[in-house]
């Protein structure tokens, strides 16, 4: 699974392309592993970019839980944006949405996770 | 043949029942409903009901523990598992067959927690003489577990004293065994003190009984064990206690599975139809139907194949194979 990564101050953008389920949420693993350590307070912020996620299975959502469960262990944050409208369905129907916090847009994330970040968002265009 | 499938008991945990409030909403909420519909007569009322009124409503699911029956049409009894809804079963047989008639019992055990065996000591049949009751599992401790539930101080009538006789047959997971002219396979299952599945063919057709089970979709071997146990199943009853969420986080090794799993499992067995079972005691009619209705969404988004049919257990639900 394709994860773009673009960073905005203090706060990390990951952005996974596709489907997540049990052939692709192994690349979604090791993206959020790759960062999941160094999201603790101080550190950065992960904002989860859905726009790209056409739909994410049980697994998938396992490994959101997992480093959701490792995040809020080292006190950081990670929170979840622009998911396209079936996969919000499923958050709800999962109650996946009881466990992030999920924004309308990525800057609407940013915005709420870090004013450093949202700065950086807006001065490089939004994009 | 037809093969019916009965659910006596569909409850998980701890039997629940309506309360006085829970009552009073769904008849203020009938009596809204039926505004301007003129339904003078029982007749047009009923029909309305059954037909127009949203079923957390005009029914409940129920508060029965887990017991369902099997039924070929061929005169022999086949249950799973001794919930508080084996009483109802069995005032069902007194009132079908009579005080006399003498019968044979075939009970597949999932497990001996305390909701999958509460009801036997109520269960008329096992205190008339010449009945007999076979109790099969794979646990070796299930007439420890029986007998214990009526020892003193917990109940008034010893297990010695039910006049049936009584036998209890040890099964082998993943062995095929005729019984009752049914082939059954057992399967170990996730769960505190490990659980049972069972697997149950005939003329054909397979009915999966898989409750008290956390089904791990993350681990290969174990989604590959489950989809072949549930491969092409006519009906596959579920425990789908928790929400996805619960279950892999605060209940995470609680035991039990959610509707998300239920219907991927089921999807990838190449299942015809779900039965959500074991419902979360703190969910009432309203949430359960809620909890149905997402299912049913979900196999939509989720669907890689033929249609899952999806349905959600009440106490007295007959499904007809």
């Amino acid at each position: 699974m394709q994860v773009s990564e673009v960073r905005y101050g203090d706060s990390l953008v990951l952005t996974p392309v596709g489907r997540i389920d049990n052939s692709t949420n192994d690349g979604l693993k090791a993206a959020l592993d790759s960062h999941v350590a160094n999201c603790r307070r101080g550190g950065d912020r992960l904002v989860l970019d859905f726009s790209r996620v056409d739909y994410i299975s049980s697994v998938g959502l396992r490994v959101l839980m997992l480093a959701a469960k490792k995040v809020r262990e080292q006190d950081g944050t990670i929170v979840v944006a622009a998911l396209q409208p079936v996969v919000r369905e499923i958050f709800e129907i999962s109650r996946f949405n009881l466990v992030f916090q999920c924004f309308a847009t990525v800057r609407e994330a940013l915005g709420k996770v870090s004013a450093v970040a949202l700065a950086a968002y807006d001065s490089a265009g939004g994009a | 043949m037809a093969l019916w499938v009965t659910f006596w008991g569909t409850r998980g945990s701890i039997p629940v029942s309506l309360d006085c409030a829970s009552v009073r909403d769904k008849l203020a909420s009938a009596i809204v409903s039926a505004a301007g519909k003129g339904l003078d007569t029982q007749e047009k009322a009923r029909a309305w009901v059954d037909t127009e009124l949203d079923f957390s409503v005009s029914h409940t699911f129920g508060g029965n523990s887990a017991c369902v029956q099997l039924d070929a049409g061929d005169g022999e009894y086949v249950l799973c598992d001794l919930g508080s809804g084996v009483r109802a079963f069995g005032n069902h047989v007194f009132s079908r067959d009579g005080p006399s008639k003498k019968n044979t019992f075939h009970i597949f055990q999932s497990h001996v927690h305390w909701d999958h065996i509460m009801g036997f000591p109520f269960f008329g049949p096992a205190y008339v003489p010449g009945n007999k009751i076979r109790i099969y599992g794979c646990h070796t401790n299930i007439e420890e577990a029986l007998r214990r539930q009526q020892d003193p101080p917990s109940f008034p009538v010893p297990f010695d004293s039910l006049s049936a006789s009584i036998e209890f047959v040890t099964l082998q997971p993943g062995r095929s065994y005729d019984i009752a002219g049914w082939s059954v396979t057992a399967r170990r299952q996730n769960h505190s003190g490990d659980s049972y599945g069972y697997r149950f063919v005939r003329d054909g057709r397979v009915i999966v009984y898989s409750t008290d089970s956390e089904h791990r979709l993350d681990i290969p071997d174990e989604v590959e064990g489950a989809a072949t146990f549930f491969a092409d199943a006519d009906l596959v009853i579920f425990d789908a206690m928790y929400s996805l969420a619960e279950a892999v986080s605060v209940k995470e090794d609680w035991g039990h599975s959610s509707n998300v799993v239920a219907v991927e499992l089921c999807q990838l067995a190449n299942a015809k139809h779900l039965v959500l079972f074991h419902h979360e005691p703190a969910n009432n009619d309203e949430r359960i139907t809620e909890i149905w209705r997402e299912t049913l969404r979900y196999e939509e988004i989720s669907r890689i194949g033929p249609p899952l049919r999806v349905s959600a257990a009440y106490d007295g639900m007959e499904i007809e194979l």
